[in-house]
């Protein structure tokens, strides 16, 4: 066997070449768990921007993986705009109740100073601070919920899906608001630090609108937007299923895609070729129900359909690991994928 | 038996057209029972969409449209004090620790078009819920959740409901049912519904038990 000679971060840019790394990155989007290796209460734990980042550390200390995450939690987006968040013991915080109850409101809204509003300064700090400990070896990665799918948070879903089909010009009025911050609070990310940003776009996922929506909406708002993010992004769907859309997903500027547990991984490869490396797709529900051999057994196969050929990082479909997955199992993930995930990948995997 | 009418409605709610849609609803009533027309022609179609969203064919979008639409034109033929509307078994339903009511919305709106009525708790925290089924006296509890730790609440909600005397029967449904089989049975949930149809189905069945053991 031979030992590694590329750097966590050079063996993730091969594969992102589409070209066969030494191992599989292993990308494990640990939101939450730092608060258990500094003994923490989640709120408490977002409250501070060095326990963020202290609990990153610890967790790429005990993991080894590929992938630190300076992000709290999507409703900050919210927060940063007045808007309530719920925190609970045992899962990521949730917005409250909307923000915006109607057209009115979204005419009235104005822009986010992200560099000085306090719950994304916090995030934006421990982000340099992870640059300053870890930049340039392990892929600090940014997170933004795209201006297409904030407003499942600011409106409620049912309001958003209304003003979706009324035609109103509120919606391109909410595009156009949500997009500036998008994009600001995308590059203030990077320049904090950050090596790529995650796009959070679940709305646009054909399991949520249909495909010929999408391409008046969601597709083109994500071309818009990533073409002014200063930096490499990936778009992930959040347990959206993504094959029915892959050659548009393709045209949106994303060097990566996330992919849903609910799909076979083999084809959602297949069809996006050498244009979108995949990212997914161990289910996170069943990691938080399973044995370390049943994750064991998920991740080789995981690895089996996904990684041949490069363009592939191992992760989970959701682009947060719940909090309910035991250090046990992620340890059996993580060596799984050590084991199984060594290039070239065994053929009788 | 199935009215005949029912592609062309399942067509008209994909396409969110009411006016066809309302065109339909009135060829397959056409002066006879309402709840028959509902029956034979709207169920039927509610149940092809929710199959199909299952199967990845169509949207959440679509689905939730198709439900809104049939709710509306089956409350103008079937109003709420309609005599004809069924009120048993007694239901509710609640999105659970949560603000994600999309989905709650859906299935509410479907049993409605349906012939059903519900209570509507919204989103709510464990204890109000388990008040208020007892409360009511609740028979059927459909529960929605879109995250882990709100599906794993379902297990002190069913807890709490069977110490209280409940035989109240709890069914969830939502993301972490979907995406992991057998979750709900380590809830301790009387059924997951798949799709929102499936609601219809489970209360057709207690219908039919008269709410007796499983």
């Amino acid at each position: 066997m031979t030992s590694a000679t590329l750097s966590s971060l050079d063996n993730l840019l091969r594969t992102l070449e589409h070209r066969e790394p030494e191992r599989v990155p292993l990308i494990l989007m640990l939101t939450m768990h730092g608060a258990k290796e500094l003994g923490m209460e989640l709120r408490e734990y977002y409250a501070r921007a060095d326990c963020v980042a202290e609990g990153q550390l610890a967790l790429q200390e005990r993991y080894r993986h590929d992938v630190a995450v300076a992000f709290g939690y999507a409703a900050a987006e919210v927060e940063a705009r007045g808007g309530d968040v719920v925190f609970r013991p045992n899962g990521p915080p949730v917005a409250g109740r909307p923000i915006l109850s109607g057209p009115e409101d979204i005419r009235a809204m104005a822009q986010v100073d992200v560099q000085n509003t306090p719950c994304l300064a916090r995030v934006l700090d421990s982000t340099r601070m992870l640059a300053d400990a870890i930049g340039g070896q392990i892929l600090i990665v940014g997170i933004v919920v795209s201006p297409f799918s904030a407003p499942v948070m600011q409106l409620g879903f049912e309001a958003y899906l209304d003003l979706l089909h009324s035609g109103d010009p509120a919606f391109d009025r909410l595009m156009e608001i949500n997009q500036r911050f998008c994009i600001d609070w995308a590059n203030a990310q990077l320049a904090a630090g950050a090596n790529a940003i995650c796009y959070f776009d679940p709305l646009s996922s054909t399991t949520m609108l249909p495909l010929e929506k999408l391409r008046d909406t969601g597709f083109p708002i994500a071309r818009a937007t990533i073409a002014e993010i200063n930096g490499p992004a990936g778009i992930h769907l959040a347990s959206g299923r993504v094959l029915p859309s892959v050659d548009d997903l393709a045209t949106t500027g994303a060097a990566m895609i996330g992919v849903s547990a609910l799909e076979d991984l083999s084809e959602v490869k297949a069809a996006c070729g050498d244009r979108l490396a995949v990212l997914g797709n161990l289910n996170g529900i069943e990691l938080a129900r399973c044995s370390p051999e049943g994750a064991r057994e998920m991740v080789r196969e995981t690895i089996r359909k996904g990684a041949p050929g490069g363009g592939f990082l191992l992760s989970d479909n959701h682009g947060e690991i719940p909090y309910q997955v035991s250090d046990e199992v992620l340890r059996a993930v993580v060596e799984a994928g050590r084991e199984y995930g060594r290039y070239p990948i065994r053929e009788d995997l | 038996m199935q009215s005949p009418h029912v592609d062309e409605l399942t067509d008209a709610l994909l396409a969110m057209d009411r006016v066809r849609a309302s065109e339909c609803m009135k060829s397959a009533v056409n002066g006879g029972p309402p709840l028959q027309g509902v029956e034979t022609l709207v169920v039927p179609a509610l149940d092809r969409i929710g199959e199909m969203w299952a199967e990845g064919g169509v949207a959440l979008s679509q689905v939730y449209m198709s439900g809104r639409i049939c709710e509306e034109l089956v409350d103008q033929i079937l109003p709420p004090a309609s005599p004809s509307r069924k009120r048993q078994p007694r239901m509710a339903i609640a999105v659970l620790e949560d603000q994600h009511l999309l989905g709650k919305r859906i299935v509410y709106a479907i049993l409605r078009a349906s012939g059903y009525e519900l209570e509507d708790y919204g989103a709510v925290e464990l204890d109000t819920l388990v008040t208020r089924a007892l409360d009511d006296d609740i028979e059927l509890l459909l529960v929605s959740t879109l995250m882990l730790p709100a599906a794993l609440r379902v297990a002190d909600l069913v807890s709490a409901l069977k110490e209280a005397g409940s035989d109240c029967r709890v069914v969830v449904g939502g993301a972490p049912f979907t995406l992991t089989e057998d979750l709900w049975k380590d809830v301790g949930a009387y059924a997951m519904g798949a799709t929102a149809t499936d609601a219809i189905e489970l209360a057709s069945a207690w219908r039919d038990d008269g709410g007796g053991q499983q």
